[in-house]
């Protein structure tokens, strides 16, 4: 199936597909090689310019990146499916033991710290310690991955395949220093008084966003990432495990993001009977991937578009037993060019709900930003930084979604890399 | 992992260990806290700093066991080790030479008041403490507290110890006798609840220590949140002291109240597979066995029926996508 589908790749001379990835995997050549069924070979190529492709093949948008591109299109045909084909390889790889691991260079001796273990920071220590620095990665939360641990579920994304990329970054020398908050546990100066030349800040947009509306702060309502969170990082819903977690029989999760999708698809995993998705735009504005919202659909998830909550009620106990939504209809199109949506007056629907999960954006996690002195900042608390991924203060670096506010896996990377590149352009000059 | 350096029973349910974590103890300042996980499959807990010693690199926890993760922490001995600490967490307290304070302990509350105490002493306050509990076993670290303080004044509910009566008759003997510039409350949320109702009345301005459930302790779940002033905070992260005047007292104590439930189930679950298991811990299976009314127990039973229909939910499996594009 795969080498039918490989097939198809054109193999363009200018591949409009590589414009379309963030990191710019040769997507072509990939392809290519598992053509001739180098599968090891062609998740060599990805592995050259993405540290994380198996965690690539499962998370990223493909269809507004690289798969939008394709020649394919333009000739009225589907696209080349770059993305299975990517997880195809990077999965071949894995499961056949053909990891190879990177060639490293010579150590430095120097010594480089990243704040953050999600997307941004792996692919950053990943690219320093291929150069040949000390590398240590220092982690809020007792596990490393980031939101690919706490946030995107084991059945989209499972635990085991970002382990194995953890396991290839630490066989390269990387360190890792769980349960250290920096700016708490650790400053930005004690860091630099440890010797560390060099700071990457990939600290993530850990706050969730809540939409301030009456009753929002009723029992069984949480952020999605408290709702994840207890049930992949505390793994709540075994009875094994202590964290406690009350299964919802009527779940409304409000938002249309990928967040929102792997919470609802989640919510059904968990025993859900009725499980919804409440969004106050149409479904063609939604931000999640496709492949998401198609999955969710076929599991049986409803639906409730053009609706937006105004307000919760609670039962005599404060716990949530009612979503009161606003209908809404398409207005012009707002500054992002999405159609904003307008309350169609009167038109008001209650819903029996007994748990609801806010999935309506995160804004960037302020621990760091505000533990150093100095430190210009940007839109919201994100670290403001220069084209090459530098902040206002020299040595530090920044970038994932802390500099970005929420976005993609695959940007986050993209940062990592690029930031890596300058870091080691100033350290060598000095 | 953080190894247990001592290990001192204050009351039947209340411990204090002194745990190895030197970074936390170098960067702790009084009013943060942390969040402990004992073991794998463990909950991750938040437990306020009572002292450290940043030269040993040791901070003090003390821990009353009420839940399961308390009272798993509470079996840990001298030379065991915990899993995770993280920390230190939290914005550190306000200290300032504010003139003459009170300092409201109530039960376990008294041991995050003592390094407030011992700062507002340093910073030339005049610090009065009042320390309340329901009996003479309850009232704790009262050497400790005399120590840093100008008067103490010690309240129990039975009368066994101190003055018969609530924290707040004791608070407001000194207010109708002196000028109180500030009051700082900690203990369980009905105590603030009531201490910051009598002093809003003298217009005192009072800071109170907030015990939310928390998840994480960095800002990212929001399990943590409360009202205050109409707009809703994150626990861990913007406090955990806040005014206590503006803090929406009744949500957050709802919002406690519904993980009580849950606990419960949690800690009939432990119960099952301890109490047989271990004889020597009978003793302790009783004692957290009074807390759990036959009434709630079985009412837990029925959902812990529901948890284990959980089983056959489809959480970990594979999207069926996945395992047909894998390989062939
Ligand atoms: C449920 C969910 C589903 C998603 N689905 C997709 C998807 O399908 N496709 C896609 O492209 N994107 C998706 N995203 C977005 C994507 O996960 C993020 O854009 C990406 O993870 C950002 O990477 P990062 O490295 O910047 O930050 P994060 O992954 O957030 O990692 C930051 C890490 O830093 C740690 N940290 C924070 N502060 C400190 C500190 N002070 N000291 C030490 N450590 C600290 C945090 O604990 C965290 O582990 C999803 C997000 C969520 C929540
Ligand atoms: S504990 Fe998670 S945000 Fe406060």
């Amino acid at each position: 199936m795969a080498l039918t589908e490989a097939q198809r790749c054109l193999d363009c001379p200018n591949p409009t597909c590589m414009e379309g990835c963030p990191v710019s995997i040769n997507i072509p050549s990939f392809i290519k090689n598992i053509e001739r069924g180098e599968f090891g070979k062609a998740a060599k190529v990805l592995k050259m310019t993405s540290s994380l492709p198996a965690v690539c093949g499962r998370v990223c948008p493909q269809e507004k990146q690289c798969e939008s591109k394709c020649m394919h299109l333009k000739m009225g045909k589907k696209a080349v499916a770059i993305g299975s084909l990517e997880r195809f390889a990077a999965d071949y790889a894995r499961e056949h033991g053909e990891l190879s691991a990177p060639v490293i260079a010579p150590a430095k001796g120097i010594k480089v710290a990243v704040v953050g273990s999600g997307p941004a920071g792996l692919s950053f220590a990943g690219d320093m310690a291929k150069m040949g620095y000390d590398v240590t990665v220092f982690e809020a939360l007792h596990e490393i991955g980031g939101v690919l641990k706490y946030g995107i579920p084991e059945f989209r994304l499972p635990n085991a395949i970002v382990d194995v990329e953890i396991n290839t970054l630490e066989q390269m020398g990387v360190k890792f220093v769980k349960d250290c908050v920096i700016g708490k546990t650790l400053s930005i100066a004690d860091l630099e008084a440890d010797g560390f030349k060099g700071i990457f800040v990939a600290s993530g947009a850990g706050l969730p966003n809540f939409m301030n509306i009456p009753g929002e702060n009723s029992i069984n309502i949480m952020s999605s990432n408290e709702y994840l969170t207890r049930v992949n990082l505390m793994d709540a819903s075994n009875p094994e495990s202590d964290t406690p977690m009350r299964i919802g029989k009527r779940v409304a999760v409000v938002g249309g993001g990928n967040t929102a999708m792997d919470s609802v698809r989640t919510a059904l995993r968990l025993g859900a009977e009725k499980a919804m998705i409440i969004y106050r735009r149409s479904e063609a504005e939604m931000p999640a991937r496709l492949e998401e919202v198609k999955h969710a659909k076929e599991e049986g998830v409803e639906f409730l578009t053009l609706h937006n909550p105004i307000e919760y009620i609670a039962d005599e106990n404060g716990c949530v037993k009612q979503i009161v939504l606003q209908k809404m209809e398409l207005g012009e199109p707002d500054a992002s060019g999405r159609r904003s949506p307008v309350p169609i007056e009167g038109a008001i629907e209650t819903i029996d709900i007994d748990t609801a999960v806010v999935s309506v954006g995160v804004s960037p996690n302020p621990l760091v930003p505000t533990s150093v002195e100095g430190l210009e900042l940007g839109r919201k608390n994100t670290i403001a930084v220069n084209e090459k991924m530098q902040s206002s203060i020299p040595t530090i670096f920044a970038g994932g979604d802390i500099v970005r506010g929420g976005a993609t896996v695959i940007l986050a990377m993209g940062d990592g890399r690029k930031a890596a590149a300058s870091m080691d352009e100033m350290l060598s000059a000095k | 992992m953080y190894k247990i350096v001592s290990k001192e029973q204050f009351s039947q349910n209340v411990f204090r260990l002194c745990v190895e974590a030197p970074l936390i103890a170098r960067a702790c300042r009084a009013g943060n806290f942390v969040i402990v996980r004992i073991a794998d499959k463990g909950e991750r807990i938040p437990l306020t700093i009572a002292a450290s010693d940043a030269e040993k690199g040791i901070i003090t926890l003390v821990v009353q066991r009420v839940g399961l993760s308390s009272t798993r922490l509470c079996e840990l001995n001298e030379g065991d080790e915990i899993l995770d600490v993280v920390g230190p967490l939290g914005q550190p307290t306000h200290i300032e030479n504010h003139g003459t304070v009170v300092c409201a302990g109530g039960g376990v509350g008294v041991a995050p008041m003592l390094p407030i105490a011992t700062a507002l002493k340093k910073a030339g306050n005049r610090v009065i403490s009042v320390l309340a509990g329901r009996s003479k076993e309850l009232i704790i670290l009262e050497k400790e507290v005399r120590a840093v303080s100008d008067e103490v004044i010690i309240m129990t509910d039975d009368g066994s110890y101190g003055d018969k009566g609530l924290v707040t008759e004791g608070v407001e003997r000194v207010i109708k006798r002196e000028k109180v510039d500030k009051c700082f409350a900690i203990g369980p949320a009905v105590m603030m609840k009531f201490v910051c109702l009598l002093t809003k009345k003298y217009e005192i301005p009072t800071e109170v220590s907030l015990n939310t459930i928390m998840v994480d302790g960095t800002g990212m779940c929001g399990a943590c949140r409360v009202t205050v002033d109409g707009k809703t905070k994150f626990v861990c992260v913007d406090g955990p002291e806040f005014d206590g005047h503006k803090v929406d007292f009744d949500g957050m104590l709802k919002r406690l109240a519904a993980f009580k439930d849950m606990e419960r189930e949690e800690i009939e679950k432990y119960n099952d597979v301890h109490c047989e298991a271990d004889p020597a811990q009978n003793e302790d299976a009783e004692l957290i066995d009074r807390n759990a009314e036959w009434r709630v127990a079985l009412r837990g039973k029925m959902k812990a029926k529901d948890r284990t229909n959980i089983e056959r939910c489809v959480m970990p499996e594979l999207d069926p996508v996945y395992r047909a594009r894998s390989l062939r």
